[in-house]
């Protein structure tokens, strides 16, 4: 690991103006990923701010029935929060299908949706990798890809996102709120949060330099039967082939986003019209343009049938 | 002039216990240097620069004693264990957060201590498995583990001990997990549940059958 310098951090915007006042400066909450990669080098810090002591640890009702969590909630708080089993399933559910307990218990809410990829290639410092250092090649594509992304993906990257928290996020419209080092605030929604890979799969979202999740704030709860459908290699602790975040209304109506094939959890409102025609159709309209390899073209089949189990959970 | 060679035979046999020493022991004393050459060089990082901004101060409980350490901020909270305060009981596996062999319980809750900085743990209360008891005063969770041969090899034993007793705190808490059938109702205590929260501690020997029979038994004694 690289030698770095550390302090903690008293309030959000002094965090922000630390991380852009400081060279090669990065947030620390959880640590459970960036640890990670700091012991292979793949990130180098010099400077990490802890943030840990912003006192951004709560889930706080909002006036309009929905929730504010906190970006230091810890994952397994999240998942175990009243409110949130009782009226947000969906996202219980796919914390709970995430890591192990130990990780949980160390990752954060905002950590959670800023970790890295697992892609083969950015973790072997010894292949190239637009992602890991641009501009020199993916030798994904064409290599062994089979966990990799068949869709939302570019030329030069085929990394998916592995979070399972934020297919759920992204299927209750989730928001995104931040502090930027000028103190100014702002609201992302997390479908424009993650940035599409095209030529720079290093930009993974649209944060600024410095710029601080301080909370994610979901909607007033939108009823239904939740459904969290992960498909993975092994039964617990691994990451998605293909997992299905669902929430389906009395009327047939429904909401449907997909993990493990794309650099974002995937989802197309137009494609959840369909839902009355069925898995296939929805699937199809999800689906359509995927560009998979031949080693992950399974999950094109894979992602349409565990969407039908899916639909026949929430129906039942 | 008086034969200081010769030695009483008291004295033989205690040389001879002193030479008998444990593995452990041994291996404790390896990491002793191993922590002795840390400490000189962060005397010597001191001395180079009068505050050298990669070393801190950070003081913690570990199995309810107060402990002040310096150290470079790349220590994780397992090197600190292990290479500063000669805690070997926590091992290292992986390193990388994937086996759960270092599994500590901090402020009541089971982490992985290899992906975690030591500075960050200031004012944190830590427990170890040498925390949980001893070999005259073993823990419920220790004394089932021998009871049903909850190991072979023994490498990721203090992490799975560990990890057992949260995941029965985290059960009574009703914090669910994966395989939690009703996520508003008080998780069971069963097979599927414990396999499952437990999935963060590999065990290379594949002793997994007798971790859920010693964990079981804590369980039904607990309940």
């Amino acid at each position: 690991m690289k030698s770095f310098t550390y302090e903690r951090a008293f309030s959000p915007a002094a965090a922000a103006v630390a991380a852009s006042r400081r060279r090669g400066a990065k947030f620390i909450a959880g640590g459970t990923n960036l640890l990670d990669l700091m012991k292979l080098e793949i990130e180098t810090p010099l400077h990490l701010i802890d943030v840990n002591g912003l006192a951004l640890d709560k889930i706080e009702p909002m006036p309009d029935g929905g929730l504010r969590i906190g970006a230091l909630v810890r994952n397994t708080d999240l998942a175990a929060d009243q409110r949130v089993r009782q009226d947000y399933a969906v996202l219980s559910r796919a914390l709970v299908a995430g890591a192990s307990g130990q990780l949980r218990n160390k990752a954060t809410t905002a950590g959670n949706l800023l970790q890295r990829t697992r892609c083969p290639y950015f973790y072997d410092t010894n292949q190239p990798c637009n992602k890991r250092q641009p501009g020199s090649g993916c030798a994904a594509i064409g290599g062994f890809s089979r966990s990799l992304a068949v869709i939302g993906a570019s030329e030069t990257c085929i990394a998916t996102h592995p979070s399972d928290m934020a297919v759920a996020m992204r299927v209750l419209d989730a928001t995104v709120e931040t502090v930027r080092p000028d103190g100014q605030t702002r609201r992302i929604p997390l479908a424009a949060f993650y940035r599409p890979p095209a030529g720079t799969p290093h930009l993974e979202t649209v944060l600024e330099s410095g710029e601080l999740i301080t909370s994610v704030v979901l909607p007033k709860p939108p009823g239904g039967r939740h459904v969290y459908h992960k498909v993975r290699d092994r039964a617990s602790y691994a990451f998605a082939l293909v997992s299905v975040a669902l929430i389906l209304q009395p009327d047939g109506d429904g909401r449907i986003a997909l993990g493990g094939v794309a650099p974002r959890p995937w989802r197309v409102e137009a494609a959840e019209a369909e839902l009355p025609q069925g898995a296939k159709a929805v699937a199809a309209a999800l689906l359509a343009g995927a560009k998979p390899t031949g080693e992950n073209a399974f999950k094109l089949p894979l992602a349409e049938r565990t969407l039908g189990a899916a639909l026949i959970e929430a129906r039942a | 002039m008086p034969c200081s060679n010769e030695s009483k035979p008291s004295e033989s046999i205690r040389t001879v216990a002193e030479f008998a020493v444990t593995r452990r022991r041994l291996l404790l004393g390896t990491a002793a240097t191993v922590a002795l050459t840390s400490v000189q060089t962060v005397a010597r990082a001191q001395s180079g620069a009068a505050d050298d901004p990669s070393i801190l101060k950070v003081g913690f409980t570990v199995n309810g004693e107060a402990r002040q350490l310096s150290l470079d901020t790349r220590t994780t909270l397992l090197d600190a264990l292990r290479e500063h305060l000669h805690l070997a009981g926590t091992k290292k596996g992986c390193d990388h957060g994937q086996c759960g062999a270092c599994t500590v319980i901090v402020n009541g809750r089971r982490i992985n201590s290899c992906l975690s900085l030591a500075v960050m743990h200031e004012g944190d209360s830590i427990t170890t498995i040498e925390g949980l008891g001893t070999p005259q005063s073993m823990h419920p969770m220790q004394a089932a583990f021998v009871k049903h041969d909850g190991y072979q090899c023994g490498y990721c034993t203090p992490g799975q001990i560990c990890s057992a007793v949260a995941v029965l705190s985290e059960i009574k808490a009703g914090i669910p997990s994966h395989v939690t059938a009703d996520l508003m109702a008080t998780p069971p205590i069963n097979d599927a549940e414990i396999r499952e929260r437990m999935s963060g501690n590999i065990c290379r020997c594949g002793a997994y059958s007798n971790i859920l029979e010693a964990i079981t038994e804590v369980a039904g004694r607990e309940a």
